[in-house]
């Protein structure tokens, strides 16, 4: 059962998503990455239906790519994120649309500002300051009401993460063991260990 | 319309109208946003609001802004109100077989030939059927019970503050019966020389 999240602290946004790939009841796989760097300043974590995930996260990275080089500036995280909402709002109504669940977290360069999206497969988007998709949302969502924390600190952002991760692993029956957490800041994008 | 959750009101006052909404965005029972608006100015004199589906919302939006700006380009003018209501009538009818999951509400202040301005409300269905009254209209998950509270608390000619109090405890005392409407407000008061904009904080459960 596939769970991602994502919060924001002071200057930098946290993605995280488990590593498992899984097919009915046998995991086929427990090192696969889902959190894809767009840009130097910009991540997406993908879940979903599995086909669709790698194959509207690979659409979007070329796409998002395309951009900068024809520009030779990258999209800042809003315009990014309304591109990918207006990607799969176009292709819910078509004959097979992507069942993607997303988590878009960038650092926008010119007002030095973090910027956390939550965007569903329907093209539902909306800015949060933290936010979960899967089974992990119904557990961590409360958790990070009482404790996320604006103006926290990179190492308190990842205790807070830790305390949403553990939260899943007592509570949920089929949770995953491992996961991965990237951090994008002003320094660009990086792959933390918890 | 129950997927996201939502409710929008627009109420006439004395040379005035409001529009109010909620400011929830939910997954089912699962709240995801506490800071979703769902009202947006179209020109300085409209403001639209929608409740339903959310991802047919911001494609509307989009819709929208793209339309009124070709308008405006072509005509070399604003656009009214009455108009404006009329060219959301036909965006969504234009989709009647797989319809824009959406109810939208227009309030806005429309020019009369004399040259001041005379309040504008109006509502429509999924598929663009016009609703122009003449005291308020509303839409949303929390619709029932916002009919119930505006037909008791609105009265006619209400000055700007009063009609801002009135629509306040309107939607708020409705969305906090409603499970899929509420976590705060937004009010817009249009009034002949402003508007006035203001967040209302209320119920979080």
């Amino acid at each position: 059962m596939e769970v991602s999240f994502a919060l924001t602290g002071k200057d930098y946004v946290i993605v995280a998503a488990d590593t498992t790939a899984a097919r009915s009841i046998v995991k086929m796989k427990t090192d696969q990455d889902k959190i894809k760097i767009l840009s130097p300043h910009l991540l997406m974590a993908y879940s979903g239906e599995p086909g669709d995930t790698l194959q509207f996260a690979e659409y979007v990275e070329r796409n998002i790519r395309l951009y900068q080089i024809r520009n030779l500036y990258a999209l800042s995280p809003s315009a990014a994120a309304s591109w990918i909402r207006r990607s799969l709002a176009e292709s819910l109504r078509s004959r097979n649309s992507y069942a993607v669940n997303l988590l878009v977290g960038g650092f926008d360069t010119t007002t030095q500002e973090p910027h956390l999206y939550w965007i569903d497969y329907l093209g539902t988007m909306t800015e949060i300051p933290f936010g979960a998709h899967g089974y992990g949302s119904y557990f961590a969502l409360s958790l990070l009401d009482r404790y996320h924390d604006p103006d926290a600190s990179l190492e308190e952002g990842l205790a807070t993460l830790k305390r949403c991760i553990d939260e899943v692993s007592k509570r949920l029956v089929v949770s995953p063991d491992r996961y991965k957490v990237k951090v994008v800041d002003k320094d660009g994008v990086r792959e933390v260990e918890l | 319309m129950e997927y996201n959750g939502g409710s929008v009101v627009a109420m006439v006052g004395k040379d005035c109208v409001a529009i109010a909404c909620d400011l929830r965005l939910g997954n089912q029972a699962l709240g995801v946003s506490s800071n979703f608006p769902k009202i947006f100015p179209i020109t300085d004199r409209i403001y639209l609001g929608m409740s339903g589906l959310a991802t047919d919302l911001e494609t509307l939006r989009e819709r929208f802004r793209f339309r009124v700006n070709m308008y405006t380009i072509k005509e070399e003018r604003e656009i009214e109100p009455q108009t404006f209501a009329h060219l959301v009538s036909s965006t969504l009818y234009e989709h009647r077989f797989g319809p824009y999951f959406i109810e939208p509400v227009i309030a806005g202040l429309s020019k009369t030939p004399s040259g001041d301005l005379k309040p504008f409300i109006a509502a429509a269905d999924l598929i663009g059927c016009l609703n122009f009254a003449k005291d308020f209209v509303v839409s949303g998950t929390a619709s029932a019970k916002i009919y119930g509270l505006a037909e008791a608390l609105w009265e006619p000619d209400l000055e700007p503050e009063d009609l801002f109090e009135t629509i306040s405890q309107t939607l708020m005392n409705a969305v906090d019966r409603d499970a899929f409407s509420g976590w705060g407000c937004l009010v817009h008061v249009l009034t002949k020389d402003k508007v006035i904009t203001r967040t209302l904080k209320s119920r979080m459960d």
